[in-house]
């Protein structure tokens, strides 16, 4: 039982009393708006689990041979990439501090993402006029979700670009107004990222079973 | 001491975490994004390989490579940026995404196998 006490060593307490200093404004947006991504990144998965699981129950009903396009799906995968890449160019005209140029690509981005959309939109109206609807069959259920969720992602991602659009116009390229396009940037890349998942898991792999 | 990190963190610390995107990797990104996407869509729309589950695991594979052009090429993700915490935060999600992915299909395909009407009742009489 022996604790060795020197007293030469105890020297005085120190307090640290320094508080938090100031962080600039919207220093942590960008991880928190990563983080919030992420937590979609759940939502998705649980989604695509969900079709994994109920995918092939068709209930005697349509199976995706019967009613994917694949030269449709193409041509909505080539839409929703070509808009990533037209929000790319107007991150470096942004980042050039162009504010007109931004704005062009910003309205490119906002057209290829409105051509998705309504790709999405007609195959989704053929399927229900010719029966094909959600309650038909437990694949159909999983398979208007997983979809539905994400074109609802990009119609709002449409509505934030759009509200951006009129933030530039009329405040020009301030700090908040980047750090908000880095952010809509981050979310639109990744619907991007999900679509891979899509036409990889629902269309593709749909046409092989 | 604390001034100095003070100093360095007020100093656009956090603003230099946002790298300078370039022309250049959006455009390795874009074309390496075409070339992984075309390639699955080709392979399924002419059957070049014949078989289903080739087929399947190669644009499974396509897939896995493309999701990893655009995290590097189009969200810009590196171990750096935010002091590795997006990374972290990827990691994890990766994590929490494999085990509640293969956790669900593993479960619900037992189950199905083992809720399959059985081939033979008469060990039920």
């Amino acid at each position: 039982m022996s604790i060795n006490v020197n007293p030469a060593q105890t020297y005085e307490p120190i307090f640290y009393v320094a508080d938090e200093h100031e962080h600039p404004e919207g220093a942590s947006t960008m991880l928190g708006f990563w983080i919030y991504l992420m937590s979609d990144c759940l939502i998705f998965a649980i989604l695509f689990a969900t079709f994994g699981v109920l995918g092939g129950n068709y209930a005697a009903g349509p199976a995706p041979k019967d009613l994917f396009d694949l030269s449709q799906a193409a041509l909505n995968t080539s839409m929703l990439l070509l808009s990533s890449i037209t929000y790319g160019f107007a991150m470096l005209s942004m980042q050039n501090s162009r504010v007109g140029a931004t704005q062009a690509w910003l309205a490119i981005t906002g057209l290829f993402g409105l051509a998705f959309l309504g790709i999405e939109i007609s195959e989704f109206a053929h399927m229900i006029h010719e029966g094909a609807t959600p309650e038909r069959s437990a694949f159909l259920s999983s398979f208007f979700t997983l979809v539905g969720t994400h074109g609802l992602h990009v119609t709002f991602g449409l509505i934030w670009m759009v509200t951006l659009m009129t933030q530039v116009w009329r405040f020009g390229l301030i700090e908040a107004n980047r750090r908000r396009l880095m952010c809509l940037s981050m979310f639109w890349h990744f619907l991007d990222v999900v679509w891979i998942g899509v036409f990889t898991f629902v269309y593709l792999m749909g046409m092989l079973r | 001491m604390s001034a100095n990190t003070h100093s360095v963190h007020g100093a656009g610390g956090h603003a230099a975490a946002h790298a300078e995107v370039t022309l250049s990797g959006y455009l390795t990104g874009f074309g390496l994004s075409v070339v992984l996407t075309a390639v699955p869509f080709w392979l399924v729309m002419t059957g070049a390989l014949g078989d289903k589950q080739l087929t399947a695991f190669v644009i499974m594979a396509f897939a896995a490579v493309q999701i990893v052009v655009h995290m590097i090429y189009f969200l810009h993700m590196n171990t750096a940026s935010e002091n590795g915490w997006t990374m972290m935060a990827l990691i994890f999600t990766i994590i929490m995404v494999v085990i509640a992915m293969t956790g669900s299909l593993w479960v619900m395909h037992h189950l199905n196998l083992n809720m399959m009407p059985t081939h033979n009742m008469n060990g039920m009489r």
